[in-house]
C-alpha cells in the first residue's frame, strides 16, 4: 500500500517543477496547466498510484491575485485509500485549460459547470455548454467581479414606482 | 346533506346557471404537481390524512398539464425553469387559476438575486398569493378557500380580472391551532 512519504518522493522525482503542498493531509500538487494531462495521466496509469476516480473539479476566483483563477481537482486512489487534490493556475487573460474529460469521464459534467460558473474553457471537451444557467445567459456568475443581481423591494414609499417597472405576466 | 333537508320532498332545486358552474368549478377544481422546493413538503402535507385537501374535492394532484384547472406554483422558481413554468400554464385548458404559494414565488423572497425569478407574477397571472416561508397547510388552504371564494364571483361569460387576493399568516401561536378532523 502507497504511504504518504512515499507518494511525495514519486511525484518530486518524476515532475520536478510541480509544487507539493498540504490540504487537510492530503497532498496537494501546484500543477502547470501545460504539464496538466502528463501528470493527472500518470497518477492515474502508474500501478502503484492509481489514482482511478476523480472525485471532483471545481474552479476558484481569487480576484486580485496572478493567476486569478484556479481549477482544483480531486482524484481518489481507491486501492490505496488515498486523495490528492491538483490545484491548476489559470491567468485571466486566456482561461483555457486542457479538458479531463477523456481521461476521467466523471469530469464532463464538472468541467461544464466550472465552464458556466466561470468561463473557464476546458479546451477537448467534447460538449462544452451551459450546464446550470439559461443557454442565453450572459456572464458566469461565480466571478466575483458579477453583479449578484438585484431587484428593488417594494416599501410603501416607492411601491408605485416598483410596480409600474415590475415585468408582470398577462394573461 | 343540507340540500336534501332544504329541497325536502320536492327533489327540484333552482339556482342560477352561473351559480351552478361555478359551484362545479370549485368543488372539483384538481391541481397540478408542481412542487419546486420545500413548499412542496407543506403541500403534500395538505394533502395528507391531517388536513385532507380532499375535502373540497382536490384530492388529485394531476401529473398532466391537461387535466388540471389550478397551478400552485409550490417553491422558487428559477430562470432556467420559467420558460417550462410558462409553457405548462400554457398547456392548461381554460378556465385555469394560479397559487403562488410561499414568499419565493410571491415575491422571490429571500432569493434576491440573478438565478431566481423575482415572483411567479412575472411569468404567469396570479390568483391567490399565500405569504410564509413555507406557509403551513392551513395557511394553504385558507388561500384555497379564498380562490374557491373569487371563483363564485366570477361570471361566466367572461372571467373576473380583479386585484388579486394576499392571504396573510394565520396566528402563529400554535396552541390556538387544531389539526382539522
Amino acid at each position: 500500500m502507497l504511504d504518504r512519504a512515499t507518494l511525495t518522493s514519486r511525484v518530486s522525482a518524476q515532475f520536478p517543477s510541480v509544487i507539493l503542498g498540504d490540504e487537510s493531509g492530503d497532498l496537494v500538487l501546484t500543477v502547470g496547466r501545460s504539464h496538466l494531462l502528463q501528470v493527472a495521466g500518470w497518477l492515474r496509469d502508474d500501478p502503484d498510484l492509481d489514482f482511478t476516480f476523480l472525485t471532483n473539479l471545481c474552479g476558484v476566483d481569487y480576484l486580485g491575485r496572478e493567476p486569478r483563477f484556479e481549477v482544483v481537482v480531486h482524484l481518489t486512489s481507491i486501492s490505496n485509500k488515498m486523495r490528492i487534490a491538483l490545484h491548476i493556475g489559470i491567468p485571466e487573460n486566456d482561461p483555457t485549460i486542457p479538458s479531463l474529460t477523456r481521461m476521467f469521464p466523471t469530469a464532463n459534467f464538472q468541467e461544464r459547470e466550472t465552464y458556466d460558473m466561470f468561463g473557464i474553457i476546458f479546451s477537448g471537451h467534447p460538449g462544452l455548454e451551459r450546464i446550470l444557467m439559461p443557454e442565453d445567459w450572459m456572464g458566469y456568475p461565480q466571478r466575483k467581479d458579477t453583479p449578484l443581481g438585484y431587484e428593488e423591494v417594494a416599501f410603501t414609499h416607492n411601491e408605485d414606482w416598483v410596480y409600474a417597472n415590475k415585468p408582470f405576466a398577462k394573461e | 346533506m343540507g340540500l336534501e333537508e332544504k329541497a325536502g320532498d320536492l327533489g327540484i332545486v333552482t339556482t342560477t346557471l352561473e351559480g351552478l358552474v361555478n359551484w362545479g368549478r370549485t368543488n372539483a377544481m384538481w391541481p397540478m404537481l408542481f412542487g419546486l422546493a420545500c413548499c412542496a413538503i407543506e403541500m403534500m402535507s395538505a394533502q395528507a390524512a391531517n388536513y385532507d385537501m380532499s375535502r373540497f374535492g382536490m384530492e388529485l394532484m394531476r401529473a398532466s398539464p391537461r387535466q388540471s384547472d389550478l397551478m400552485i406554483v409550490a417553491g422558487r422558481v428559477s430562470r432556467k425553469m420559467a420558460p417550462v413554468l410558462r409553457r405548462l400554464y400554457d398547456q392548461m385548458p381554460e378556465p385555469k387559476w394560479v397559487i403562488a404559494m410561499g414568499d419565493c414565488a410571491s415575491c422571490g423572497g429571500v432569493y434576491n438575486n440573478y438565478a431566481v425569478v423575482q415572483g411567479v407574477d412575472e411569468i404567469v397571472p396570479v390568483d391567490v398569493y399565500v405569504a410564509g416561508c413555507p406557509p403551513r397547510p392551513e395557511e394553504l388552504i385558507d388561500g384555497i378557500l379564498q380562490l374557491h371564494r373569487k371563483v363564485r364571483g366570477e361570471k361566466i361569460d367572461q372571467r373576473i380580472t380583479d386585484a388579486p387576493i394576499r392571504v396573510d399568516h394565520l396566528p402563529r401561536d400554535r396552541g390556538s391551532l387544531k389539526p382539522l378532523g
